[in-house]
């Protein structure tokens, strides 16, 4: 049944499960794996399907590894082990097995189940339970964790140095432990005939890091110049705010715990009254009871950033996955013209740029920044270079006393900025409002103020300059001059969209692409001239409503002929699909 | 609570000339002069004090006076009082609040501020009912007012705010009476100086929409026993007075929230080696 083991050639991509009831353990064996891979000097991304169960339910660590850098999960997985099969009906779709993959499972559990197995999938059983069962303290998943070590060809002593360090609390024997498992588990899978072996990976240049969305989120926000949050526990972004909380504490600043979401945006906007860069991390649900607020930022000209790490929608939807569907809330959300950035990190690594470069949006043009990450890219865990720290700090332009001269807070100036007192400046008191007020902060309900104020909010965002950070512009370089296709799609998409191109390019395709990482404002020259002399364009977004399609499409004409990819979550839109769409179109 | 030398500071230096939207014989007129009476006897510098509040009429206070001041959405004032003191522990921060804005709207905040015990003063100007909005019943309104929204009185029990207070753990709690104007200037001092949480609940009457408040006058009266420091003596005496007892009616000792922003300047790449691999 098994194919002879010299017919698998070395790849420079895998993609593998390792599944099991939740505390089982099987998101440590991929954890563990991730990083033994980084050490080996190869990429990664892992993220995780759990169901809503703290315990009990199920629980599917989705590794790829790769030879280069990877922003997002392939589709069809080479390998899968399973330590039980207890829920897998519920994670059975989400990992489609290539036609010559792999299924491992433990004898003592029977067979894999049928959706699991479809056609020509190789299944084979290894005793996982009996033989942790052999040493005391032995663990199922650190045998899977040795199989899939022997499948893909990671060194050995990569994984168990891994181990070594994460188990240094638990004392010598159960490193041993650990590691004994994991050569038996390797010695089985050497025994299957059947290899799943990467590429020999290239040297690493900076060293690589090994990080999630959401800590980059956090780690991007603290390098701007965050000193301030204020916390209220939601899935998928508890984490941003758990790694803020020593962190913080690290650099001088500080966490509060805050009653609920209302509270958490409202104490970011003290504090940043107060002149200390602020922020807060939420999901959709959190989000719509913050709109309120932000209306108040933007109008008394407070800067704060609020993450907002997206889940399935609307209402409860789905806490633990990802969708895109959260863009409308955080464009057109406030009351009253209210205007105010909007950015999405393109990749897991980009989380650390994008949160970095919205703080410094925020301070500089006083006023309100959600970044719109999601659950796909704040719960995986990447391995990368090691990121260079580009230059975005916290910069607000202050009042500073200046003897006799009369302080307007909101002074009308040609930028829309006006600077800013922070409490304890002598002679710069006022006080800031939500209610329309005039340049001195005073209530005023005149025509001319309202239009005033207004108008320089609304300059103070259109006229900034936002370099070419605005966008992702690629081309993957086929078809000489002649571009057949442009995709144009938004955040976490582009992962996918990047690697649809490659293999386009592959064919001959000539694919451009335009991702936003600036959503709001909508920058309509650059954005009509990066997709100029696009024939035909294909919009891919992960919503049902195709809220990102009608945002362009309010915003200006698409040139050529438009077609729309879409869907909501939870399964995430991948780069066959995208390919296959423009394969497709270029056959009809 | 922040240590102040007394400064070259009189009620009037705190003023702003901006002309109040009270009603004549409004009840918050008051309250700003005890309050700015008070900041004066602390001598905190008109831009070392932070005035912080929500909607409503008393929540208009902040821009009467010449501090710094925020005034911010419905109900959210304790929140963003909270997250100022702990970005700027330096400023005094006082919370300016009426019944509607801190008790119904804001409800969930008053609770966990107490809890949270920041070292700030939270006064709530109490008139018992919606002035802004011309007449509906707060959550102190007595059970069988009449009013177009709530025909024949709500008949709810009304909102205990003293008692709430104590019970979520306020540091400090007093109640007063506007048209008192020398106790509550000294009940401020006090609560300010005060070490956590300090709530002062001012019965401030609404001269429009509650006349019969105008009898406050006559009924409220100077506790006639000392403070206590027991939490429990503190609400069986609240629960049982005339609800007219005016004065520190409790002084806690809970040690206040300690965690707050400093000037220290660290390289945010010490965060960056748990990353490394």
């Amino acid at each position: 049944m098994m194919p002879d083991k010299a017919s698998n050639s070395a790849s420079r991509s895998i993609l593998f499960a390792i599944v099991g009831s939740g505390g089982a353990g099987a998101l440590t064996a991929g954890a563990i794996l991730l990083e033994a891979a980084g050490k080996a000097g190869w990429y990664g991304i892992m993220s995780r399907s759990v169901g809503p169960q703290i315990r009990g339910g199920e629980a599917a660590a989705l590794v790829r590894l790769s030879t280069r850098p990877v922003d997002c999960m392939a589709e069809t997985f080479d390998f899968l082990i399973a330590i039980d099969w207890r829920n897998a009906d519920r994670f059975a779709a989400e990992m489609p097995l290539a036609a010559n993959g792999l299924v491992i499972g433990d004898p003592a559990n029977g067979d894999a189940p049928d959706a699991i197995v479809g056609t020509g999938v190789n299944q084979a059983h290894i005793a996982m339970k009996e033989l942790a069962g052999s040493l005391p303290g032995g663990r199922e998943n650190m045998i899977a964790a040795g199989l899939a070590v022997g499948l893909t060809g990671l060194p050995i002593e990569n994984l168990t140095s891994v181990i070594a360090s994460k188990l240094a609390g638990k004392g010598e024997e159960a490193i041993e432990t650990g590691c004994k498992c994991v050569e038996i588990g390797s010695h089985h899978a050497g025994l299957l005939e059947k290899s799943f072996a990467l590429e020999t990976p290239a040297a690493s240049q900076n060293g690589r890091w090994l990080i999630t969305g959401n800590e980059a989120v956090g780690l991007g926000a603290v390098r701007g110049g965050i000193r301030f949050a204020a916390a209220y526990p939601i899935t998928p972004a508890t984490e941003v705010l758990e790694w803020l909380a020593p962190a913080l504490t690290k650099v001088g600043g500080a966490l509060v715990q805050a009653e609920d979401e209302l509270a958490s945006i409202n104490m970011a906007i003290g504090a940043s009254f107060g002149g200390r860069p602020s922020i807060t991390a939420t999901s959709g649900p959190g989000l719509a009871l913050m709109v309120e607020s932000l209306g108040l930022a933007a109008a008394a000209e407070v800067p704060i950033v609020v993450i907002d790490v997206m889940r399935g929608g609307p209402s409860t939807g789905i806490p633990t996955k990802s969708e895109q569907s959260d863009l409308n809330i955080a464009i057109y959300g406030c009351h009253g013209d209210a205007p105010h950035l909007v950015v999405a990190p393109l990749s897991v690594a980009d989380c650390l740029f994008t949160a970095q470069w919205a703080v410094h949006l925020a301070e500089a043009m006083q006023t309100p920044a959600i970044v719109l990450s999601d659950q796909s890219l704040g719960q995986a865990r990447v391995v990368i270079e090691q990121p260079a720290d580009v230059a975005f700090i916290a910069r607000r332009e202050l009042f500073k006393d200046a003897g006799d001269e009369i302080y307007n807070r909101y002074a009308v100036t040609g930028s829309g900025v006006s600077p800013m007192a922070l409490p304890g400046t002598t002679g710069g008191q006022y006080t800031a409002d939500g209610l329309t007020h005039t340049v001195k902060g005073i209530p005023s309900s005149k025509n001319l103020d309202h239009r005033e104020q207004l108008d320089k909010r609304y300059r103070k965002i259109a006229d900034f300059d936002y370099g070419n950070h605005w966008a992702a512009i690629e081309h993957n370089g086929a078809a000489g001059t002649h571009e057949d296709f442009t995709i144009l799609t938004w955040g976490s998409l582009t992962g996918a969209a990047r690697e649809a191109m490659v293999t386009l390019a592959d064919d001959g395709i000539g694919v451009r692409l335009v991702a936003l990482r600036l959503i709001a404002p909508f920058l309509k020259d650059k954005f009509l001239a990066a997709v100029h002399g696009s024939q035909r364009i294909l919009v891919v977004e992960q919503t049902h409503s195709g809220q990102f399609h009608q945002y362009l499409r309010a915003n200006c004409d698409l040139p050529g002929e438009v077609r729309h990819f879409h869907r909501p979550g939870p399964q995430l839109i991948g780069p066959t699909e995208i390919s296959t769409q423009i394969r497709n179109w270029r056959r009809s | 609570m922040n240590i102040m030398q007394p400064g070259p500071f009189k009620a009037a230096n705190y003023k702003s000339d901006v002309t109040p939207v009270w009603c004549p014989g409004c009840g918050d007129f008051h309250v700003l002069l005890s309050l700015t009476k008070a900041l004066a006897e602390l001598g905190a510098a008109p831009e070392n004090v932070a005035l912080v509040s929500g909607i409503g009429c008393s929540s208009r206070i902040p821009a009467y006076t010449n501090c710094y001041g925020f005034h911010g959405v419905h109900g959210r004032s304790l929140a963003l009082g909270a997250g100022l003191k702990v970005a700027r522990p330096d400023l005094t921060v006082l919370v300016m609040s009426g019944d509607g804005d801190g008790f119904s709207i804001g409800g969930n905040h008053f609770l966990h501020a107490c809890r949270r015990n920041i070292d700030m003063t939270y006064v709530v100007m109490d008139n018992r009912v919606y002035g802004m909005t011309k007449g509906q019943p707060s959550p102190t309104t007595e059970p069988d007012w009449d009013s177009a929204l709530s025909p024949g009185g709500t008949g709810l029990s009304p909102f205990h705010p003293l008692v709430i207070a104590l019970a979520s753990g306020a540091n400090f709690v007093a109640r007063e009476f506007s048209g008192d104007i020398k106790g509550t200037t000294r009940t401020i001092v006090e609560a300010v100086r005060h070490p956590g949480f300090s709530f002062v609940e001012i019965l401030s009457p609404c001269v429009t929409f509650r006349p019969d408040e105008r009898a406050w006058k006559t009924q409220t009266h100077v506790a006639s026993v000392e403070a206590t420091d027991d939490p429990a003596r503190a609400a069986r005496r609240i629960m049982t007075d005339d609800g007219f007892n005016t004065g520190v009616l409790y002084r806690g000792r809970r040690k206040p929230y300690e965690h707050h922003v400093t000037d220290r300047i660290v390289d945010p790449a010490i965060l960056e080696q748990e990353f490394a691999i």
